[in-house]
This record gives C-alpha cells, structure tokens and sequence, in this order.
C-alpha cells in the first residue's frame, strides 16, 4: 500500500476517505497523533526497499515555513476561474492562490485549505433545531457564538457514525435506531455519507442543546489539494484544480463544504491555506527518466505541475500524460495549455478517453491497454508511473498495468504484480487518489 | 506575373488532390479543430470549420479552445430536392447539427454546428441520399443556381437540367471526397488530372446562375458566370451569356467593388457547357493568383478589359457570339403563395426568414418540414431568395399542406410586411467566422423598429428589398438591396441605398459605420418623403434617384438589347 497517498487521500477529497476508514475519529487530539503515527509507520514501510540500480533518490526535505496546518497563511485568491464549458454539468475551478515567500513546495504536494461552512447552512441547522446564534459556548479555553462555532470549527457537511449514535437517542421514530442497528455497517456508512447534518435533522427530527450539539459534532478538518503547479514556473503562487461538488437533495442545494467555499472566494479575499507534503509523489530526480502520468478528471492536476517543473528544469526524459473526462468539448482541463505544451514539446504525448463521446464507455484503462507495448517498454526503460484520480480509476488502472507487465513482459500474474511492487518501493510507481 | 503565389496556391498545388492531411487531421483528437492547411482544403470537400463565437472569449478564459465545428453545404443544383432528401437532410440535421436546417442564398441545403467526430458519418449519410457536398465550397465552380420558378413547367425542367449538367460537368475529377468521406480504396495510378481545372483549381470561388424572365430571383448579374434562358412559346431557345459579376468586397480597400455581369452575347442551348468551360479557363488562365482580394472574375475582366474578355471567350468556345436576345425582369423576388404551373401541378411558395428553418415558440419550422416531407408526392426547390417551394402538389392534396403550414406557423407568407417578405440576411454570428455583425439574428428586431416607421407611412404593402449582411463579401447579396445593411463591427453597420428591384443596379454607400439609431434616423425622413412622392408603382431605389436624394447612377443601367 501507498500509505502516504493513502493518507493524503483521506482528507482530499470531500465525502470519501478519512471518515470512511477511520469514523470515530472525531476529535482533533485523537486525530492530530494518528496523523503524526500513520504518517511515519508509511515512512518506516518504504524505508524497507531495496537499493537497486533503478532507484532514484527521494528529494531533501524542505526547511519549514513560518506557517503549519495549526498556523494556516492567509492566502489571497488571484484568479478563480471555472475550466469547464458552460454546457458541462461539472464545475471544475481553476485558482491561483498567491503564497507567503516562505511557503514553498515541489509538484506533488497538495495545499491545505481550511473551510468555512456556508452562512445558508449554519442558519438551516440553527433555524431547525430552534437555537440561539448568539449563545456563547466555551469548549476549552475556546469561548465563541454558536454561529462562530458551527461556521468554521464544526463538520457540517460530513457525519461520524457516533454523531449519528447520539442524534438516534433523540429522534422519537424507530427507523434509524433499526438502520443503526443493523450492523451492517456498509449501509450505514453509506447512509452517513450522504447524509448532510440538515438532511438528518430533516428526516429525522430530534432536539439539541448548543453546547450538546458543539460537543457532538466533529472538529472541522482542513481539505488537501493537489497542487496543480510548479513554484519555478509561477512564483510565489500555487494553482489548484477543484472540481465543485454540488447535488440536489430534497429540493435543497447541498455542496461540499472545501469546493464551494473555494469557488465562492472572489479574487481579493484571503483564505487559511498550508502546504501539506507529498514526499512519495514527486517528479524523478534524475531528468532524464520518462514519465508516464494517469490523471483523469481533477486527478491531472498534479501533472500540471509535473509537466511545469520538468519544463523549467529542463527535463530530458519524455512526459507522457493519460487524460480523460466525460466530453472532449466541455471538460478536457488545460485543453489550451496540453496543446501548446505539445507544440513546444514539453509534453511528448497525450492520450485522451473521453467517456461520452462516442457509444462505447471509454476509460483511460482502455487507451492504456491500446498501448500496452509501449507503456511496457516504457517501464522497461526506467519510466516513472504517475496515477492521480478517483479510488476505482486507480484500481481499474493498476489491474490493467498488471495485465500489460503480464502479457509484454511474459510474467505470471504474481510477477506482474511483483514488478509493480517493485517499481513502487524504488519510487517509480506513485498513486495519489481520493 | 511576377507576384509570388498566394499560400492557398501553394497549399492547392501540393494537396495531393485536395486530400492534404485531412485523414489524420480529422483522426487527432487534441482538437476539435483540423490542421490549418486541411481547414482549407476542406471547403473543396462541401465543408467549413467555424467556431461558436458566442463562447470564443469564454472558453478562452476556460482555458478550452473555440468551441469547433463544421457548417455543411450541399451540392444542389437549382434548389431541387425530393421529400426522401428533405427527411434524411432533417434526420442529420436533429442528431448531428445543431437542429436546423438553413435554406442558402444560392439554393442549397447547410447543417451546422457538426463537431468533428461527426463529420464523416454526417458527409457520408448526405452521400446516401444521392446527395453530395463536392465543391460547395472552396475555388471551384460552387452550387449552379437556376429559377426556382415553377409556373413555367417545361422552362423550369429545362433550367434544372442544364444547371445539374454544368454541376456535374464542373465537378473536380479527384477522388480525394470518395476516399476521406466514403471509404473508397485508392487506385493506384489511377487518373486524376483535372481536364478543366488543372491542377490547382480556380484563383477563387466561381458562381453560375441561371435566370427565367421575367423572375430574376438568381440575381443572374451578381454571378461570375450568368445564363438568361431565352423562352420561345414556351421553348428553351438559347442563353444570353453574362460574365464578370460579384458581390465580395473589402472595407477600405478601394481596389475591391461589387460588380454586375455584363452581357457577352448568345448561345444556343448546345453552347451550355462549352461556353462555360470557355469562361471557366478564361478565369483559370487569367484570374489573379497572388491576391486573394482580387482574383474574382470581375477583377480579371476589369484589368483586361471587356473587349479582350469576350474574344478571349469566342476563341475558346469557337465562334463569334451573336448579340443579345431581348430580355426583361419585372423583379427579384419569390411569389408567395399557391401557384398552378401550366402542368396542371400546384406549388406554394413559403417565406422562410433567413432560410432557417428551426423550432420556436412562435414557428415549428423544422417540425413542419418534417411533416409536410412526409405526405408530400412532389419535390421542394429551394429558392435563392432563401425561401421554399413546396412543389408540384395534386389539387386534393393542397389542404392538407394547408393545414400542416397553418398549424406549425409555416404561414407568416400571408400576414407579413412586404419587407419582411422579401428581405435577407447572412448567417453572420454566432458561427460564420467572417461576421463583423449580426445579420440573421438582427433581422427579426431590426425589421419590428423598421415595420413601425413603415406602419406610420402605410408602408407595409410596399415590396422594399432589405439585405444584411455581417460582412462586405455579400453572401446575402447586399449590394442589391434598395436598402441594405453591410456589417462593420458589433452593433455597426454601413448602410447602402438605392438598388432596384430587378437586380440590375448596385446600391451606394450612403452612409458609414452607423448604429440602429442612426440607421432609422436615417431611414425614416427618406421613407416618409417617399410614400408621399412616389410615383405609380415606383420603387423606393427608383425614387431615391428620382428624388436626387442619390445622384444618378453612374453605372449599370443593363442596356436592353433587341
């Protein structure tokens, strides 16, 4: 396992990971050591490796900034643009958000972004369970408003399975005492992730004390997005790919907490970022290595910045990039960049799956295995692999990495699967997906 | 000519027979956009590349490119189509364009807004239905327009005959369109040359028309090439021969001119082709190839001279011509309505604004095309004046087109201003790359601010020609208009006046680079002076010269010969 992809995925993106794994984490204390204890049990795990001749050295830490995810930098947004046509249903945003001179980073890491909830749903949940917004609550040596508390210290938009434990005790009817009940806890974590708090106080009426209520709720947790940049090639500024999450449910707009209050951020306002490290994702030291990068959908920011960085270090390997989407028209990210980049040959090539385009459902995997030759000599020539996406894009990808290794390389299934393992542990096959 | 070719030359001479990288230009999927060169070549192929311009700065922003696609133009010689056609056409029109279908100033069929992916199915299909897009565009002889008069039956069929054989007979031999658009394999050695075009085709884009008097509906002396079907008791006896005329022209560039057709003599009804093969090669041997500007007919004629042109032409077709054969046109425009043709067939003209036929609140045109096409036992011919002609209907079968044109409110022929009845407009915006300013999308407000000045003189039955146009190149014909709008920029527009209503005379530039406001400030003392001094049945271009608000034509009044 990529533990630290893992663990970057866990909170980057919205309604998937952390709470998915690990649901009763929900107090900061608790969090902050697990974090801290994952994070070098991953270390320990890839220190195992073997040195083999292909290995390529991880790069040196960076010296620490004034700033941390306890001491966020108040960034200011400089564009906020959305990258998707107007016929697409998906709002995919680009922004470049200008960073203090100390906070620096390398393509592969993400940023931090601490949200704030929407003013509409803070006043939804107060206005159902008949509060005061201005009733103080002290937690600690903390003292806010209910409104200060549910706005940018509490999970609102995400649910923990104690939370709901504790809402059941309150609500009269018998249905989610039963669903909870169950044990299947499939269904249950289903049920908490969709779930936003004024879906459940909607459906299931029940009563709260502020200060109950305070207590209850998870801590609000910052957000992680790949940075879609290289500092080389934009300064003081990392650029972020964000696509906004946003469904109707029961007639109400329901949005993710991170994705909307960053396309909500006007140019000029300033929000509470920092740097979140990805040391397992990074561009090879050696540049003359070829690098094969799989990015469908959001999962291509990371490759912006590699392709980027390549550039302005002038990178001799070959950068090959996978992309797709559901319609070349209307949601092919950076169409205008990958075609200029392709003119001035800093991206080598460009596959492309575009899903809805023709009759037959096509994925990166599938253009992958049109290739599988390639890829496989590719690899053989020391190519670093890159997948950055959706969780089952990752797994549909790598199964068909391991049937390419498998058929061009003459491998038995356990020796593909061997030959990817090895790749990962020398630092040539990095996943990063949420 | 020591001038260097023009790249376009250059790009015809080494395409391999129109073929270039269109293959692989179309196969690349980075871009919804082909190759640069291959966009060109395209146009031979019946096609254009075009983009939304609605969302060009927007997509810009979105870092995506122009929002591509492709206008398709059909090969229709003299407008006629059958309701076979007319329901693939619409088929392809609703699952690959963008839901229209648009009737052209020269009698053809286009679909637009098909991406990329889409246009080979969508070529291919049209080939199907014994239709094709060969040379429809790009420097060949483009669509032969004939009459859609349909009154004159045996005259008619006579007409339409001749027009598909000059079609057919100005085809380019290349069998690039089969190979790209309809799988057909590559035969080796096989020969390719082009016996009337040469190599690199003509220096510019080359028009014909064919006209029945006393209708004038092709504008015969706007075209490059023109035939005025000389009728005998009913007899197709002969042509006179016309040369030289052209719309296109460039703003500020003084060496660029609309120009009517002059009259080179008689041809008998044999002489068809030789005679425009004659003018065809006169062209190709003489057109200007360095300056695209410049390289029409019209220009050819101009620096040689008339004189030279037509002995250039009697050399070639082999004979002297003898002179003109007296000829009048009563007007430009469609008769709306039923007709009966002296065939006993019956035949309704339909106004079709601006060609397009599309579903709106207010009009199911599409709708109802789709569903007339479905009982209809005759044909449709599509008339130059962008509208339609539902023809050759059995008596009984009359009310039921009735009802179908009553019930999708195909029937604004019978409550329109007559201005309204007879205008045009270019596509302009959103997708014509050339646009400077709106014109089909302009003409329906423009013409409700211009009815009330109308309504207040009691103008509306009077036939006043309105031609927009986003551009000066004249697709819409706009040097012909008694009024006409020639777009400059965004919401800017020159405005011309004083063409006549048989499309014998150009109009003027009256005045330049004016807004709505201007326009109708300008236009409403003119028409107010007009309704109260007009004479008997006398035109408003007529009355402006009358009047000497234009000072007399310095040009064309075509003689009549006799």
């Amino acid at each position: 396992m990529d533990v630290t992809g893992d663990l970057l995925q866990a909170d980057h993106h919205e309604f998937s990971g952390l709470e998915r794994r690990e649901a009763d984490v929900d107090v900061a204390s608790v969090a902050a050591p697990w974090r801290q204890k994952a994070l070098l049990e991953a270390r320990d795990v890839l220190k195992t490796s073997t040195v083999s001749a292909t290995i390529t050295p991880l790069r040196p830490a960076i010296t620490s900034s004034l700033y941390s995810r306890e001491k966020p930098f108040a960034a200011e947004v400089l564009v906020n643009q959305r990258i998707t046509a107007r016929e697409s249903e998906q709002d995919v945003r680009h922004l470049e958000i200008a960073l203090h001179e100390s906070l620096s980073y390398e393509p592969g890491d993400a940023l931090g972004v601490w949200p704030t909830n929407h003013p509409a749903i803070v006043d939804t949940v107060i206005g159902q369970l008949k509060l005061d917004a201005d009733e103080v609550i002290a937690i600690g040596d903390q003292s806010l408003t209910l409104r200060e508390w549910l706005s940018s210290k509490r999970e609102l938009t995400r649910l923990s399975k104690s939370f709901v434990q504790q809402h059941a005790t309150r609500f009269s009817g018998d249905d989610l005492n039963a669903l909870l009940a169950s044990e299947n806890n499939e269904a249950i974590a289903q049920f908490i992730s969709q779930q936003q708090l004024p879906d459940l106080l909607n459906r299931y009426p029940g009563e709260w004390r502020a200060d109950e209520l305070v207590n209850a709720l998870r801590p609000l947790a910052p957000r992680l997005y790949s940075i879609a940049s290289s500092r080389k090639a934009v300064g003081d500024e990392a650029h972020l790919t964000v696509s906004l999450l946003e469904y109707q449910k029961d007639e109400n707009l329901r949005r993710g907490v991170a994705s909307g209050f960053l396309a909500d951020r006007d140019v000029g306002v300033q929000l509470p970022v920092f740097i979140e490290r990805n040391e397992r994702f990074r561009t090879p030291t050696d540049t003359s290595r070829d690098i094969l990068m799989i990015g469908p959908g959001t999962g291509v920011a990371p490759f912006r910045g590699f392709v980027q960085e390549r550039t302005e270090v002038g990178a001799t390997g070959k950068n090959w990039l996978l992309f797709g989407a559901r319609t070349a028209a209307s949601e092919f990210l950076y169409q205008l960049e990958w075609q200029e980049a392709l003119k001035k040959g800093q991206l080598h090539r460009l596959d492309l799956a575009f899903s809805r385009d023709q009759a037959e459902r096509i994925y990166v995997q599938q253009r992958l295995r049109e290739n599988a030759a390639e890829v496989f000599s590719w690899l053989e020539n020391g190519a670093h692999l890159y997948i950055c996406g959706a969780i089952a894009m990752g797994k549909d990808v790598h199964q068909a990495l391991l049937d390419i290794i498998s058929e061009h390389g003459g491998k038995s299934k356990e020796d593909a699967s061997e030959y990817l393992s090895e790749l990962q542990q020398v630092g040539r096959y990095a996943k990063d997906v949420y | 000519m020591s001038a260097p070719l023009s790249p376009v030359e250059i790009l015809k001479a080494n395409s391999h027979g129109l073929r270039g990288t269109l293959v692989e230009s179309l196969a690349d999927p980075i871009t919804g956009a082909l190759r640069e060169g291959d966009a060109q070549l395209l146009k031979f192929h019946g096609s254009y590349q075009q983009d939304d311009r609605d969302v060009r700065e927007e997509r810009r922003k979105q870092k995506l490119e122009p929002a591509y696609s492709f206008m398709i133009r059909t090969r229709l010689p003299g407008g006629v189509a059958t309701a076979k056609q007319w329901l693939d056409l619409d088929a392809l029109a609703t699952q690959y364009g963008n839901g229209s279908l648009r009737l052209t100033t020269r009698q053809a069929f286009q679909i637009h807004g098909i991406i990329k992916r889409n246009l080979k199915p969508t070529i291919a299909a049209i080939n199907q239905t014994l239709m094709d897009t060969v040379a429809a565009c790009g420097d060949v002889n483009r669509n032969v327009m004939a009459s859609a008069n349909p009154v004159e039956s045996k005259a008619h069929a006579a007409v339409h005959a001749a027009s598909v054989a000059l079609s057919e007979h100005l085809l380019p031999h290349t069998r690039a369109y089969h190979e790209i658009w309809l799988d057909e394999k590559q035969i080796v050695g096989a020969d390719e040359s082009e016996p009337v075009y040469g190599p690199t085709y003509l220096p510019r884009k080359f028009k014909i028309g064919i006209a029945v008097p006393p209708i004038n509906d092709v504008d015969v002396f706007s075209q490059d090439l023109g035939f005025i079907a000389i009728i005998e008791n009913g007899e197709l006896v002969g042509y006179n021969l016309l040369a030289g005329g052209g719309m296109g022209s460039t703003h500020g560039d003084a060496r660029t001119y609309p120009r009517l057709a002059d009259v080179l003599g008689f041809i008998r009804p044999e002489q068809l082709i030789p005679a425009a093969e004659a003018v065809l090669t006169t062209q190709r041997d003489f057109g200007n190839r360095s300056d695209r500007k410049l390289s029409r007919l019209k220009y050819t004629i101009d620096k040689h001279g008339l004189a030279w042109f037509i002995e250039e032409v009697e050399k070639r077709i082999g004979e002297k011509l003898p002179a003109a054969r007296a000829y009048d046109f009563a007007h430009s425009g469609d008769r709306f309505g039923w007709t009966e043709g002296l065939d006993g067939r019956w035949h309704l003209t339909l106004r079709i604004e601006s060609g397009r036929l599309i579903d709106t609140a207010k009009q199911q045109g599409l709708t109802g095309l789709r569903e007339i096409a479905k009982i209809h036992q005759g044909d449709f011919r599509l008339t130059p004046n962008q509208n339609l002609i539902i023809a050759g209907v059995a008596k009984e079968q009359r009310d039921a087109i009735d009802r179908l044109v009553k019930q999708y409110g195909l029937d604004n022929y019978q409550h329109s201003s007559a201005m309204r009845l007879y205008a045009l407009a270019c596509v302009a915006f959103p997708t014509c790359t050339l646009a400077m300013a709106e014109a089909e999308r302009y003409l329906p407000s423009f013409l409700d601010r211009v009815e009330v000045i109308l309504k207040k003189y009691s103008l509306e039955q009077s036939p006043i020609l309105l031609r927009i146009s986003g551009c000066p190149n004249g697709c819409s014909r706009p040097y012909l208009g008694e009024i006409a709008l020639v777009g400059k920029a965004l919401g800017r527009y020159n405005l011309q006046l004083g063409a006549d209503f048989q499309g014998r005379r150009l109009n003027r530039l009256y005045k330049e680079n004016i807004d709505e406001a201007g326009i109708l400030e300008t236009l409403e003392p003119l028409l107010r002076d007009y309704a109260s001094q007009r004479l008997d049945n006398e035109a408003f271009g007529d009355y402006l010269f009358r009047s000497g608000v234009l000072s007399a034509p310095k040009t064309i009044e075509v003689e009549l010969v006799s």
